[in-house]
C-alpha cells in the first residue's frame, strides 16, 4: 500500500533560520502518528510548513501527498486535495458566520473534488450531523467565527470543520493545549469517530494525556528539527515518566 | 418588428424625456468661468429670470471664496478656468455588438451580473431587441402618474413646477454654504427632482430606472426630493458598473426635505473611474449631500456604497429640526491603490427627542487614505436627543491608512451620545487560516470584506445589495498577496 504522505529530509526554516533539520516520515491510509517534543523542537514549524504557510521557506527534501509534490500546492490546494490543520491558536473573524465561512469552504473544496455543490438544506443537515460529534451547540453556526468563544469553544470548533471538510490527513497541532478534561474528551472522541481506513492524523502534542484518548499507533520524538526516536504508543508514558532529558542526552551521545 | 435603429431611438428619447440627455446638439463654449458662462447655460436651459439671478448671486459670492482646504485629500490645484461648463452630450457612436466593447469592462459587467441587454445599453452597443427598460419605463411612469408623484430633471420641474422648485432649491444647501456648492449653484448641469404628494407611499424603488439613465447627467449635477407629509421615497443614484466619464471635477449638490411623518431613504451606489494602479487620472468626486427632517415624526436616511473616483470628499448629512426625528447615516467606502476618501456625515440635533444613527465602515487597501469625519451637533434647546455611532475600519496590508475624526457638540445635557471604534487588519493569519479551509485568498477577502459591511448592506435595495457586494469584491481585487 502506498503512504499517504511521504515526507523525505525536509529541511525548512523562517527569515533564514534553520528550524526543521532534515525530518522523513512516512504515514499509511489508517494510521495515528503522534509528534511529541519538547518547546521550541520544530513541531508548529512542521504542522506550518506540510500547510503551505508563506513565511516558511523549505530550504530541502520532499514531501509527496497522495501521490503528488505538496511542497509544488500552494495552501488552498493542498486543503481542497485533503490536508486539514487544526490550528493551535484558531482565528478570529468578526462578521464572517461559522455557517457561511464552512459554506464557503466546503463549496471550494467539493469543486474542486469533482463533487456536486450542496443545497443550502442538505448542507444544514450535515453541519447538524457534524455538530454533535463535538457536542457543539447550534447557535455557534450563526456567531461570528471564533469570536468571542472560549478556548475549549475554538478547538472542538477546529474538530467540527474537519469533520465537514472530511480530509484524508489532518494535522493536529497541539489541540489539547488550554483544554479541560472534559473537553479534551470531547475533541478525542470527535477524533476517533472520524478515524477510518482511508484517513490520517498525525497529532502533534505536548503532553501524553491526549495520547491516552487518541491512541496513536506511532510515536515520534522531534528535538531540535530532527525525529530523534520513534516508537510504539509506550514510549509516549516513558517520555511522561522521564521528560525528555534522556532522549536528549542519548541523541547528544549519537551525534 | 422594430428594426435596431427604432428601438435605439426610442430608449435615447425617452432618456431625453427624462432629461439625461441633453436636447441642446454641437454646442461648445470656451472652457473658463465668468458671467457671461452663467448667462450662456442659463439661456440655453430657457430658464427664468429668477433662476438666472440665483445663479449669478452664486457666482458672485463663489469667486470670492477661498477654495477649501481642510479635508485630509491631497491633488494638484483645480484650475476653474481650464473647465469646460458646458458641453451638450456627445452622440457617442453605437457598436455593432459587445464583440467590440473592451473586454475588459464586459468581464466587470459579468462579475456583477448586469443582465446582457443592459450590458449593452450600458457599453453603448446598438440593441436589437425591445429592450425591458421601455416598458419598464411606460409601467413606472403611468404608476407613478397614477399616484401624483412627480419625478423628472430638475431642468423640466423648473419649468412645469416653477413654485416647487421656487420655494426648495437651496433650501436645504444654501447657494452659498461652501465652495462647491456655490460653484454647482452656478452652473448646474441638470439632476432629478423629485416630489412626493401627501400621504403618499411612492410605489416602487426610484432605481432600476436610474441605472439606465444615470448616464450623462454632467459634471455639476443637483438633485431635489420633496417628501411631503406622510410620504414615503426610497432612492437609489449612481451605478455599480464601471463609469467611464471624461470630467475629472464632479461637483454635486442633493437635497432632500422631509415634512411631517415623511420619510426619504436615498442610497448611493458610487463606482465612478478611481485612476490606474499608479493613481493616473481619476474623478474628484467634491459632493455637498444635506437633508432636513422638517416636520416631526420624519426621517431621512443616507446609505452609500463608495468604490470609486479618485478622490471622495462628501458628508451626507441630516438637520433634525423636527420633534421626535430620526437620521441615519449607513456608509461603506473603500479605496484600494491611490485612492483617497474623506467622508463622513453631520447631524445635527435641533428638535426635541430627535435620534441619530451612524454606521460607518472604511476599507483601505494599497497605498490609499481613508478618512472618517463626522459632527454630532446637539443644540441647546434639543432635548432628550440620542446618538449611536460606530466608526469601523479595516486595513488590507500594511501601506494604507485609516482616520477617524469624530468630533461631537453637546450643548444640553439630557443628550445621549456613544461612539464607538475599532480597526482591524485582514492580516496573514487570516488569511493563511482561509487557505487551510481551501478558501482561495480572493475568496477570503470577499467573504471577509461583505461579512464586515453587512450592516451597511443591508440597507441597500435588495437587488443592489447584491451587486455591492460583488462591486467590494472587484474594487479590492488583487489587493492582497
Amino acid at each position: 500500500m502506498s503512504s499517504l504522505i511521504e515526507i523525505k529530509n525536509l529541511r525548512a526554516g523562517i527569515e533564514g533560520r534553520e528550524i526543521l533539520k532534515g525530518i522523513s516520515l512516512s504515514v499509511q491510509p489508517g494510521e495515528v502518528h503522534a509528534i511529541m517534543g519538547p518547546n521550541g523542537s520544530g513541531k508548529s514549524t512542521l504542522a506550518s510548513v506540510l500547510a503551505g504557510k508563506s513565511e516558511y521557506e523549505v530550504l530541502g527534501g520532499s514531501v509527496e501527498f497522495l501521490g503528488q509534490d505538496l511542497l509544488e500546492m500552494n495552501a488552498e490546494d493542498r486543503a481542497r486535495a485533503g490536508l486539514f490543520l487544526a490550528f493551535q491558536y484558531p482565528v478570529e473573524i468578526p462578521g464572517v458566520s461559522t455557517a457561511n465561512f464552512l459554506k464557503t469552504a466546503v463549496t471550494q473544496i467539493r469543486k474542486f473534488r469533482n463533487q456536486p455543490a450542496l443545497g443550502p438544506a442538505e448542507f444544514l443537515a450535515l453541519m447538524r450531523e457534524k455538530m454533535k460529534l463535538v457536542e457543539m451547540d447550534q447557535s455557534f453556526l450563526s456567531r461570528s467565527l471564533n469570536e468571542g468563544f472560549s478556548g475549549g469553544e475554538k478547538k472542538r470548533n477546529e474538530i467540527f470543520q474537519m469533520a465537514m471538510l472530511e480530509p484524508k490527513l489532518s494535522v493536529m497541532d497541539e489541540t489539547d493545549s488550554g483544554l479541560d478534561i472534559d473537553a479534551l474528551k470531547i475533541v478525542a472522541d470527535g477524533v476517533n469517530t472520524l478515524r477510518n481506513s482511508d484517513n490520517a492524523f498525525v497529532v502533534i502534542t505536548h503532553y501524553q494525556r491526549l495520547l491516552n484518548h487518541i491512541v496513536p499507533d506511532v510515536v515520534h520524538v522531534l528535538w531540535d528539527g530532527r525525529i530523534v526516536k520513534s516508537g510504539g504508543k509506550e514510549l509516549a508514558l516513558e517520555l511522561e515518566e522521564k521528560g525528555y532529558d534522556w532522549i536528549k542526552a542519548e541523541s547528544a551521545v549519537e551525534a | 418588428m422594430a428594426t435596431d435603429t427604432e428601438v435605439l431611438n426610442e430608449v435615447v428619447e425617452s432618456d431625453y424625456k427624462y432629461g439625461f440627455v441633453s436636447s441642446i446638439e454641437q454646442d461648445i463654449i470656451a472652457k473658463g468661468l465668468s458671467e457671461d458662462v452663467v448667462r450662456f447655460i442659463s439661456a440655453k436651459k430657457d430658464e427664468p429670470e429668477w433662476l438666472l439671478e440665483w445663479r449669478l448671486a452664486a457666482f458672485r459670492r463663489w469667486v470670492e471664496m477661498p477654495e477649501p482646504t481642510w479635508s485630509n485629500v491631497h491633488y494638484p490645484k483645480i484650475d476653474f478656468q481650464e473647465i469646460i461648463y458646458w458641453a451638450a452630450p456627445k452622440q457617442k457612436e453605437l457598436l455593432g455588438s459587445l464583440d467590440e466593447v473592451d473586454p475588459e469592462l464586459l468581464e466587470t459587467f459579468a462579475k456583477l451580473g448586469i443582465p446582457l441587454e443592459e450590458q449593452k445599453v450600458l457599453a453603448g452597443v446598438a440593441v436589437d431587441a425591445v429592450f425591458d427598460s421601455v416598458s419598464v419605463k411606460t409601467t413606472f411612469q403611468a404608476a407613478l402618474k397614477e399616484k401624483g408623484v412627480i419625478f423628472c430633471p430638475l431642468s423640466e420641474a423648473v419649468k412645469t413646477h416653477p413654485e416647487l422648485v421656487k420655494k426648495y432649491l437651496g433650501s436645504v444647501v444654501a447657494a452659498t454654504d461652501n465652495y462647491y456648492s456655490a460653484l454647482n449653484s452656478a452652473v448646474f448641469s441638470d439632476g432629478s427632482f423629485v416630489y412626493i404628494p401627501n400621504g403618499v407611499r411612492c410605489p416602487m424603488e426610484l432605481s432600476t430606472y436610474f441605472r439606465i439613465n444615470a448616464r450623462n447627467t454632467g459634471q455639476f449635477e443637483r438633485t431635489l426630493i420633496i417628501a411631503d407629509e406622510g410620504s414615503y421615497v426610497s432612492y437609489l443614484e449612481g451605478c455599480t458598473a464601471p463609469m467611464r466619464d471624461e470630467n475629472q471635477l464632479h461637483a454635486a449638490v442633493v437635497e432632500l426635505i422631509a415634512h411631517k411623518d415623511a420619510e426619504i431613504k436615498y442610497s448611493t451606489v458610487q463606482n465612478w473611474y478611481p485612476g490606474d494602479k499608479n493613481g493616473k487620472g481619476g474623478i474628484y468626486n467634491f459632493v455637498t449631500k444635506r437633508g432636513i427632517c422638517e416636520g416631526s415624526g420624519s426621517k431621512i436616511s443616507w446609505t452609500q456604497v463608495e468604490t470609486g473616483s479618485a478622490i471622495t470628499w462628501k458628508y451626507p448629512s441630516v438637520i433634525l429640526k423636527g420633534d421626535n426625528s430620526i437620521g441615519e447615516f449607513y456608509s461603506v467606502a473603500v479605496t484600494n491603490n491611490h485612492q483617497q476618501a474623506d467622508t463622513g456625515t453631520k447631524m445635527t440635533h435641533i428638535g426635541n427627542n430627535t435620534r441619530s444613527r451612524i454606521v460607518s465602515k472604511g476599507i483601505s487597501a494599497g497605498v490609499s487614505q481613508n478618512s472618517y469625519r463626522g459632527l454630532v451637533k446637539v443644540l441647546k434647546k434639543a432635548q432628550n436627543a440620542r446618538n449611536y455611532s460606530q466608526c469601523d475600519s479595516l486595513l488590507l496590508g500594511d501601506k494604507c491608512g485609516a482616520h477617524t475624526f469624530p468630533y461631537i457638540e453637546v450643548a444640553n445635557s439630557n443628550a445621549i451620545v456613544e461612539h464607538e471604534a475599532t480597526t482591524s487588519k485582514i492580516g496573514e493569519d487570516i488569511l493563511f487560516y482561509c487557505n487551510q479551509r481551501g478558501i482561495s485568498t480572493e475568496d477570503a477577502v470577499a467573504l471577509i470584506v461583505n461579512g464586515y459591511c453587512k450592516d451597511v448592506l443591508n440597507q441597500l435595495p435588495m437587488e443592489f445589495a447584491v451587486e455591492a457586494q460583488k462591486l467590494l469584491a472587484i474594487s479590492l481585487e488583487g489587493s492582497v498577496g
